[in-house]
């Protein structure tokens, strides 16, 4: 199959407004004859589901927490950016556009982009209307703050809790419609397959994870908002329950499967500690906007430091190399995600990490607090040159700014920020691949669509800071109430879709025979022992620098890894019954294929573009000498996965990205 | 560290549930509290034993899906965090460390450690909104400038993460802090005016339906909560209430 993005002629500026006006649109009286699946509450399921209630849609939402608050979107906390330039300083549509698509290493869609930049204004009226408490400045009006990659401040925040305050905006939409009955809220169920009927989504296969009962679910459209894939590495900075089971389930189903190999690994997360690890904690990137980031220049300094012989405090400003300042003068510490991680990489690697595993680097917020204590000193006429009280001002506006992310810290590493610097080092984050979707957020299957994070499509091969909120609110706020109106509305006589049809039945029974396969299959290992080695090989393999032998040997391992899982995973414990080890079993299944097909794509790609990055693929001289170096000739293309069968059969398509608005430029932050 | 664990399991809603005893050891002191668990659940598994069932997802403090009673306090001896980020660095080798699951009447226990929270859901299907549709014709965000103390006084009541530790926490199992919150949330905002009245009637009506029990000012939720609810949240809310029933 061809793949159609369905991009709507036009100059882009003006695409999304014809767009809207030439869809077909479903009148009030029909909405009630529809029925919509939603699978996910964060941001972009959360939206969605509570829009298209209030638009008249019947709406079945599902998760697998147990309430829609506490989907994984809870935990950003940087901030969500949005064009509305409060700030006069130069921002526009156009600005954020351009950001974001250069930002993305000129590997996403323009049209896509555009329309994400056009309706972010209306993202933040949406939330502040529904008591979203973004912080403010004393006038009373919005504050924002800047992010890396940008020249402009376009991120409003609230505090370090900005996902927290969206999705409790999007969760309280939700229980409107609930209390009316218009949404039918399913929590703690977990889907295991999408059913098609006449080649159309016409419904889900659920698990209860209380009951362990398999449910039937019928719509005249699915929605899945699951959220990204990063957990494929066991250690990252996503939620535990975090999975590629829908999506990969619909991947199975026809749905292709675009750019895995596109994945974040963000540069301020709390360096790993030891084996027992189960997750990474994120220090938001809003942190470089007054932390800065350095190594010891002599490796006399590194031992001493790491012997604990020598505070970090006490270090001369002299012997600090401050290397993204050094390497990077116009952005400094706030060049994009991608940069900063391999230059963090690049100084370890050089042995200069300055924890005892040597993968570490400092993240200092001294100046600023010397900064903010004298500007507060200054402003309340006291002392500026007494030194305890500039410096306890100074982190007090330091504490009103981050002061949630320095008591995680605290917690985790007991060590006080305020007094010494932070320690950070990158780690799996964010996943911009995902399922691939047209224009109308459509995936290659009729009726099935992919919002947020779980898709591919607005990031490129690198998300800026501050845009997957503003993404997956605009898709379910925004954009799909529109593009799934134009689809459903040749539903309006369909009637609902019985569920006791043979598509149903089988669809079923495969669910039921691999739950039962876990519950008898009687092995030596605990799906954890699985998961962690797949972890090791992912982040080893194809991490944040990749290479042709080391793919090629992953995507080996990975395939024996899975082969010795069928064989040898244990589950106690029955599926009639709340079952965690079950329900573990089935998503590292799932991450087991992924896995492979996320090698297999970064091996096709020969050039280093944003979160991948080839170690054959670089600049050999000139300014940027040591950079990443894209292929434009031959990669300027979306890879959307076709399945086959075996991850290692799945057929490439690939989508030529076209740049009409944006030159092709070499990505410079220096 | 080694260490002695008291948990209670209960295979499901019917089962009478009871204490049983565990030993764990090797602990480094820089794990969490949930990975302590995970050693023995995984020990667990090894054995062909079925593993303890607890409830997490964020691991960091902000989804409110963690839930423990540890040694009679909800999310443990640390203050100001959830039990996620409790770390075992707070206990010492050798130490017995009983852990409960969260009990109220409204929280009924679905398996071992894991309750069931959906009556806080329902309290904010009640009034937990503002009634605003997606229309993209919502007037600009800047068009009410709202005093910097308000906005950050509802924000600080909207930190709270619903993990319901205050009832746990209280003796009569008294949700006031978890709904006060909301109601404040609202009630600080120029956008909440309008349904002020009808949302605390309905809200506190919920709540008193699903068996919550009353405030008798006894200040546990406060202490025990992780995000800092502090009690004016209550306060406030008593004032919207005498407000709204005044009006009503
Ligand atoms: C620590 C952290 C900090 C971040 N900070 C920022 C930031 O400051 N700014 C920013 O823009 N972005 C940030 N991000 C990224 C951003 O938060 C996410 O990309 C975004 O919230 C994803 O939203 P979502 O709605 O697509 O998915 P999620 O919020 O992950 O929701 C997924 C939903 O799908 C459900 N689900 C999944 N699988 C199934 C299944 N099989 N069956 C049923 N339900 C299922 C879950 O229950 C959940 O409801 C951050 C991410 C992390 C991890
Ligand atoms: S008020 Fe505090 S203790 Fe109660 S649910 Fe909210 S965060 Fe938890
Ligand atoms: S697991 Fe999310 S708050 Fe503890």
């Amino acid at each position: 199959m061809a793949l159609d993005s369905k991009i709507p002629q036009g100059p882009i500026a003006d695409k999304w407004t014809n767009y809207k006006n030439h869809i077909d649109l479903v009148n009030p009286a029909n909405k009630r004859n529809i029925d919509v699946i939603v699978v996910g509450t964060g941001l972009a399921g959360g939206s969605a589901a509570a829009t298209l209630a209030e638009l008249g849609y019947n709406v079945k939402a599902f998760c697998f927490q147990d309430s829609p608050r506490r989907a994984h979107s809870i935990a950003a906390q940087g901030g969500i950016n949005a064009a509305k330039n409060y700030q006069g300083d130069g921002d526009s549509t156009y600005r954020l556009f351009y950001d974001t698509v250069k930002g993305g290493d000129y590997r996403s869609r323009e049209a896509n982009v555009y329309r994400l930049a056009e309706v972010s204004a209306n993202i933040i009226d949406q939330c502040v209307a529904q008591g979203v408490p973004f912080a403010r400045e004393y006038g009373g009006l919005l504050d924002n703050r800047s992010f890396g990659g940008v020249l402009v401040s376009r991120t409003f925040y609230a505090a370090g809790q900005t996902g927290q305050q969206l999705l409790l905006g999007a969760y309280s939409a939700m229980n409107r419609q609930i209390g009316r009955g218009k949404i039918k809220m399913y929590n703690r169920h977990e889907m295991l397959d999408v059913v098609k009927v006449g080649g159309k989504a016409r419904g889900i296969i659920t698990r209860n994870l209380i009951t362990g009962e398999i449910e039937r679910h019928s719509a005249h459209a699915v929605i899945l908002g699951t959220g990204g894939y990063g957990n494929v590495f066991f250690l990252s900075t996503n939620a535990m329950g975090s999975n590629v089971t829908a999506a990969w389930k619909a991947h199975k189903r026809g749905a292709y499967f675009a750019n895995p190999c596109y994945t974040q690994i963000h540069p301020t997360c709390i360096p790993v500690s030891g084996d027992h690890q189960s997750k990474l904690t994120l220090m938001s990137e809003s942190l470089r906007n007054d932390g800065r980031i350095w190594v010891p220049k002599h490796m006399k300094d590194v031992e001493a430091i790491r012997n604990r012989t020598l505070m970090p405090k006490d270090l001369a400003e002299a012997d600090r190399d401050y290397y993204l300042e050094r390497r990077y003068p116009a952005f400094g510490n706030l060049v994009p995600r991608d940069v900063a991680s391999r230059a963090a990489k690049e100084r370890c690697d050089a042995g200069f990490g300055v924890n005892a595993t040597g993968e570490a680097v400092f993240l200092d917020f001294a100046s600023a607090i010397q900064r903010y204590g004298k500007e507060t000193a200054h402003v309340k006429g006291l002392d500026e040159n007494d030194a305890a009280l500039v410096k306890t001002l100074g982190q007090e506006v330091i504490k009103n700014k981050y002061g949630n992310l320095f008591q995680m810290y605290e917690k985790i590493v007991d060590q006080d920020p305020y007094n010494t610097p932070m320690m950070i080092y990158p780690a799996v984050h964010y996943t911009m691949g995902g399922i691939w979707v047209d224009y109308n957020l459509m995936t290659t299957v009729p009726g099935l669509y992919c919002i947020g994070e779980a898709n591919f499509s607005d990031h490129g091969a690198n998300r800026l800071g501050a845009s997957a909120l503003m993404q997956g609110l605009a898709d379910g706020y925004f954009v799909l109430p529109y593009t799934i109106g134009d689809y459903l509305s040749d539903d309006i006589r369909t009637g609902t879709i019985p569920t006791d049809s043979k598509e149903f039945e089988d669809a079923e029974n495969e669910v039921r025979k691999t739950l039962n396969f876990f519950v008898t299959n009687e092995g030596k290992h605990s799906v954890d022992y699985f998961h962690k080695k797949l972890g090791k090989i992912m982040w080893n393999k194809v991490g944040m620098a990749r290479n042709v032998k080391g793919l090629t040997e992953a995507i080996s391992e990975i395939k024996e890894l899975r082969a010795e899982f069928w064989k040898d995973v244990k589950v106690p414990g029955t599926n009639e019954e709340y079952n965690e080890e079950l329900a573990k079993a089935g998503r590292v299944a799932d991450f087991l294929e992924l896995g492979e097909l996320f090698a297999k794509d970064a091996l096709d790609r020969e050039e280093s573009c944003g979160g991948h990055f080839r170690e054959d693929a670089v600049e050999l001289d000139g300014e940027q000498k040591g950079e990443a170096k894209r292929d434009d000739e031959n990669f300027a293309y979306v890879s959307a996965w076709e399945y086959k069968g075996e991850p290692s059969d799945a057929v490439l398509h690939k989508e030529q990205l076209e740049f009409k608005d944006i030159e092709l430029k070499q990505r410079s932050y220096k | 560290m080694n260490l002695t664990l008291k948990i209670w399991r209960q295979k499901n809603a019917s089962d009478k549930g009871s204490m049983v005893d565990y030993k764990v050891s090797d602990i480094s002191p820089d794990m969490s509290f949930l990975e302590m668990l995970d050693v023995l659940n995984e020990q667990l598994v090894n054995k062909d034993e079925e593993p303890v069932a607890f409830d997490h997802d964020c691991r960091e403090g902000i989804c409110g899906m963690c839930s423990l009673y540890i040694n009679g306090e909800a999310h443990g001896p640390d203050r100001g965090i959830t039990t996620c980020q409790l770390h075992m660095r707070m206990f010492k080798d050798g130490d017995t460390i009983t852990i409960e699951p969260f009990r109220a009447t409204a929280f009924p226990v679905i398996k071992d450690l894991i309750v069931d929270r959906t009556s806080f859901d329902r309290i904010q299907h009640a009034g937990g909104f503002i009634s605003v549709n997606t229309s993209g014709n919502t007037i600009d965000a800047n068009a009410i400038p709202i005093n910097k103390h308000d906005a950050d006084t509802a924000f600080e009541a909207a930190t709270c993460i619903g993990c319901g530790a205050c009832v746990a926490s209280c003796k009569n199992s008294s949700a006031m802090l978890f709904v006060g919150a909301k109601v404040s949330q609202f009630a600080l905002l120029p956008q909440g005016q309008v349904e002020a009245t009808d949302r605390v009637l309905n809200m506190v009506k919920q709540m008193d339906e699903e068996g919550f029990g009353n405030c008798t000012n006894t200040g546990a939720c406060e202490v025990e909560c992780p995000k800092g609810i502090s009690l004016e949240n209550i306060a406030r809310m008593n004032r919207e209430y005498l407000k709204a029933s005044l009006k009503g």
